[in-house]
């Protein structure tokens, strides 16, 4: 395969084909760059990579344990391999790892590669320790369902280095007893949170949720294929934020921005996310 | 790439109502003066605040949560507010922060009675913790279970954490420091234990303490590096790195900002040998650090100690007092005209900060949770700048090799592993405590010199709960690092815990599993779910009381080979290990 090779590329064998990824890139980008896909959960485009589902791993010729493709920097000569033995068996047991804890009927994603890689949730202790966690529906915006929580830690670099600045939850306990939480699990209204939702839109497994799509899914109404999703720009101020609406029964059910929007990088503020009764 | 920046920069920080009592406040006070706060508020003009000054102040939240801990008895929502403000720290961190450890509570516990903690791992349980607790539970004290304490040779252990009290261990009181093998000619970095006064700089001179410091000064920083490196010295903490490449590389580094980390952590069980050294030969490790520092470049030293080490703590504190009074720390060593300083920093119950990212993250006041490497602690360490971290006991081995010569030292031991080796025995042994014997020595040697197994000898445990099992064929093992790898053993931590054949190792091993499985920091995956699932799969083979199936051991197998290659750090990496060897050795899974 030929490349165009730049002063600052790097070119690395991702299973049989070379590719060049700019420095700085990370494996996941040579792999996407090589049309390979990748299974990834605490990863996100519009986040700094945490690292810690491990199931993006690849096998590094080298290395002695695989590598996090998606935070480990590509470099020049490396020779990476994505579907050996080693790799999809880690990737196999972190997806049943999870699905044996937490309740991923909503992860669809993960649900997918799951099957894929032939995870099998039910082959563990019965009985065995789950998140076990109530519902917190505390307001009107948003609600969160630990119990679908993978601790993928996406909400809190939004809420915190990543977007928002906020710092209004954060990982707390420790082992299969670390959740998130606010300071002493006070309620939402009560902790630093603003409502601007950036949480919601970067959860990989519904754990957080508009708590309209709550309220449909709770009496069964909740139909994503029925809904049509319309582009605009928030009417509020002068940024100038892209909204996805997305519209059920001619209701407007949740609200979005793309991740690849040059002011917005999927985030809003409340107004944007959640301002919308008046239309 | 660049270091995240990390301890949110832009922070506009939200606090709930509860307030700090005045109790609460003075135990803040003490550790961050109001003068010193985030945001000081001078006049109606003048506020001084900010990202750097935030920033700077963030190590102090472990520092700060230990003091309400132990003036209070616990964390309430009003002490951790408090402490937040003052440091400037999210509220919902700091709770992430004081909800990680072991030793700090963030529930009430509705007394202010110091706290018993007894420990329950496999050392204390032969040495019969549960009568311990039994009494100590009728004299109404208030009992918490512990992993272990790291006092594996007069077990079983305890230690008392004071509320408004100081936290001691009653076995200190009253104990005449014995070494097993004291007026060994042999000895070498344990050659002054129980000579020297610990708590006395002048006795340490008297004991040719500070020559090799004379003698680093005089060599200069290559020369010792390349002592070090000729002398053939590796880690002793567990994974055998050679302690002249990394010295290297971090003297390599450019600037001034650079540390040395004693990483007295140890918590692995079966492991007392950091607190054995700390207690008695406190100088040598303040000694060696400097050295350190001076060879590599780095003006700060950090000590990182284990909570449940009061006296080992007291001392080094001690001794780097004396030492900066006598010129040996501070702007100028020794006449060295170089920087080097030194600042104690105690643990809270995490046997995960004892992986060395984890430490630099508890240091700095975040989670104690492990970084994903590369980068490498030589390049980005210790607030991200560069960083040597090593074990006390490689440490103390630097003075031998400055003061001897690398030939005599490499003059003992195998030529791949030179030196000697401290190894921590405990259990079913006739003198358990702490030895000091060449690499190479054969494991039955070893365990003749303590006096040999005291019942008839099923298995030992080879590194701690991170290494392997061994049985009584194993005897002739030389205790190097190739011959031990070569076997599939590891040397780890030095922990050599001895078990006869009365000993239920059903137990030991979930006890094993339990441990990984409460240690675990949660942070990934492959070992967040696997300790757990693990533990499950031993609890359900121990109250069968049948033979391990097939498909269970296929499922042990395939989480450990998980745990293996998928986790972050050491502790995963190494979870299933102990267990796997139990079941290869039949010593479990093999019920009638």
């Amino acid at each position: 395969m030929s490349s165009v090779i730049t002063e600052t590329a790097v070119t690395i064998r991702v299973d049989d084909q070379e590719v060049a990824v700019p420095d700085g890139a990370t494996i996941l980008d040579a792999c996407d760059a090589a049309g390979v896909e990748t299974p990834t959960i605490c990863y996100g485009p519009t986040l700094t990579p945490v690292n810690v589902c491990r199931v993006c791993v690849v096998e590094l010729d080298g290395s002695r344990a695989l590598v996090p493709s998606c935070s480990r920097p590509a470099e020049e000569g490396m020779v990476v391999h994505t579907d050996s033995e080693r790799v999809r068996h880690s990737r196999k047991m972190v997806l049943e790892f999870l699905a044996t804890g937490v309740d991923v009927s909503q992860a669809v994603e993960l649900s997918q590669w799951a099957e894929h890689y032939g995870a099998d949730p039910d082959r563990y202790v019965p009985g065995g320790q789950t998140m076990d966690e109530p519902v917190r529906v505390q307001d009107n915006l948003y609600i969160r369902d630990y119990d679908k929580c993978v601790l993928c830690y996406r909400c809190v670099e939004a809420c915190g280095d990543d977007a928002q600045h906020t710092y209004a939850i954060s990982v707390a306990g420790r082992g299969f007893g670390a959740r998130i939480s606010t300071e002493f699990d006070v309620t939402l209204p009560d902790s630093a949170c603003v409502y601007c939702g950036n949480c919601v839109a970067v959860c990989p497994t519904n754990a957080l949720q508009f708590k309209t799509e709550f309220d449909l899914r709770q009496t069964d109404d909740w139909r994503p294929e029925d809904q049509t999703v319309t582009q605009t720009v928030c009417s509020y101020c002068g940024v100038g934020c892209n909204l996805e609406l997305h519209v059920q029964d001619n209701q407007i059910v949740k609200c979005t921005s793309p991740d690849d929007h040059d002011v917005t990088s999927g985030n809003l503020c409340i107004k944007g996310r959640f301002g919308w009764n008046y239309v | 790439m660049p270091p995240r920046l990390r301890g949110h920069p832009l922070a506009d920080l939200h606090f709930g109502d509860d307030q700090p009592t005045e109790a609460e406040q003075a135990a803040i006070d003490a550790i961050v003066p109001p003068a010193d706060a985030a945001t000081v508020v001078e006049t109606e003009r003048i506020v001084r605040g900010g990202r750097s000054r935030r920033h700077g102040l963030r190590h102090l939240l472990l520092p700060v949560l230990h003091s309400l801990q132990h003036e209070i008895g616990w964390i309430s929502p009003g002490g951790l507010n408090g402490a937040a403000e003052r440091l400037g720290v999210p509220p919902a961190e700091a709770y992430g922060v004081a909800t990680f450890y072991e030793l700090l509570r963030t529930t009430d516990p509705g007394h202010r009675d110091d706290v018993v903690h007894v420990c329950v791992d496999p050392a204390c349980a032969m040495a019969g913790n549960n009568d311990l607790r039994t009494s100590l539970e009728a004299e109404g004290a208030r009992v918490h279970d512990s992993p272990c304490l790291g006092q594996c040779e007069r077990a079983p252990a305890l230690f008392v954490q004071g509320v408004g009290r100081p936290d001691r261990v009653p076995d200190d009181d009253d104990e005449e420091f014995s070494l097993p093998q004291a007026g060994d000619p042999g000895l070498r970095v344990l050659r002054r234990l129980g000579e020297v006064d610990p708590t006395s700089l002048e006795s340490y001179l008297d004991h040719g303490g500070y020559e090799a410091l004379a003698r680093a000064i005089e060599m200069g920083p290559d020369a010792v590096i390349a002592a070090i490196s000729d002398a053939g010295l590796s880690g002793r903490g567990g994974a055998a790195f050679p302690t002249g490449i990394k010295w290297r590389a971090v003297a390599d580094e450019p600037g001034p900002d650079k540390h040395v980390v004693a990483n007295c952590d140890e918590s692995e069980p079966g492991t007392f040998k950091d607190r054995i050294v700390c207690e008695h030969d406190p100088f040598a490790v303040i000694e060696s650090m400097t050295i350190a520092g001076l060879a590599t470049g780095s003006p700060h030293g950090w000590i990182y100690i284990r909570g449940e080490y009061p006296r080992a703590t007291a001392r080094l504190e001690s001794a780097i007092a004396q030492a900066r009074v006598a010129g040996l720390l501070g702007d100028d060593v020794a006449g060295s005209g170089q920087r080097f300083d030194i600042e104690v920093r105690r643990g809270a119950g995490a046997y995960i900060c004892g992986e060395e990212t984890a430490l630099f993250n508890s240091i700095e006041g975040f989670r104690g949770e492990p970084r994903n490497k590369p980068p490498f602690p030589t390049t980005h360490g210790l607030f991200s700048q560069p960083t040597a971290i090593n074990n006390p006991e490689t440490l103390i081995n630097v003075l031998d090799v400055l003061v001897d010569g690398p030939d005599a030292y490499r003059s003992v031991g195998t030529e791949r592993s030179p030196g000697t080796r401290l190894f921590c025995l405990s259990g079913r042994v006739a003198v358990p405590g702490l030895y000091e014997v060449p690499f190479g020595t054969t494991l039955g040697e070893l365990l003749d010199l303590a006096g040999g197994p005291t019942g008839s000898l099923a298995s030992v445990l080879l590194g701690g709960a991170a290494g392997v099992f061994v049985g009584p064929d194993a005897l002739d093992m030389p205790l190097s690092l190739e011959d031990t790898r070569e076997a599939g053993a590891t040397l780890g931590s030095g922990v050599v815990m001895v078990f006869d054949d009365t000993v239920d190792m059903e137990a030991v091993v979930v006890r094993i599993a339990e441990f990984f499985r409460d240690e675990s920091c949660g942070q990934c995956v492959p070992c967040r779910v696997g300790t757990q699932r693990q533990h499950e799969v031993l609890v359900e083979l121990q109250s069968s009381g049948q033979p391990l199936a097939p498909q269970r051991a296929e499922l042990i197998d395939d989480m450990a080979l998980a745990m293996v290659d998928a986790s972050i750090c050491g502790l995963g990496h190494t979870a299933a290990s102990a267990v796997r060897s139990a079941l290869s050795l039949g010593l479990i899974g093999n019920s009638q």
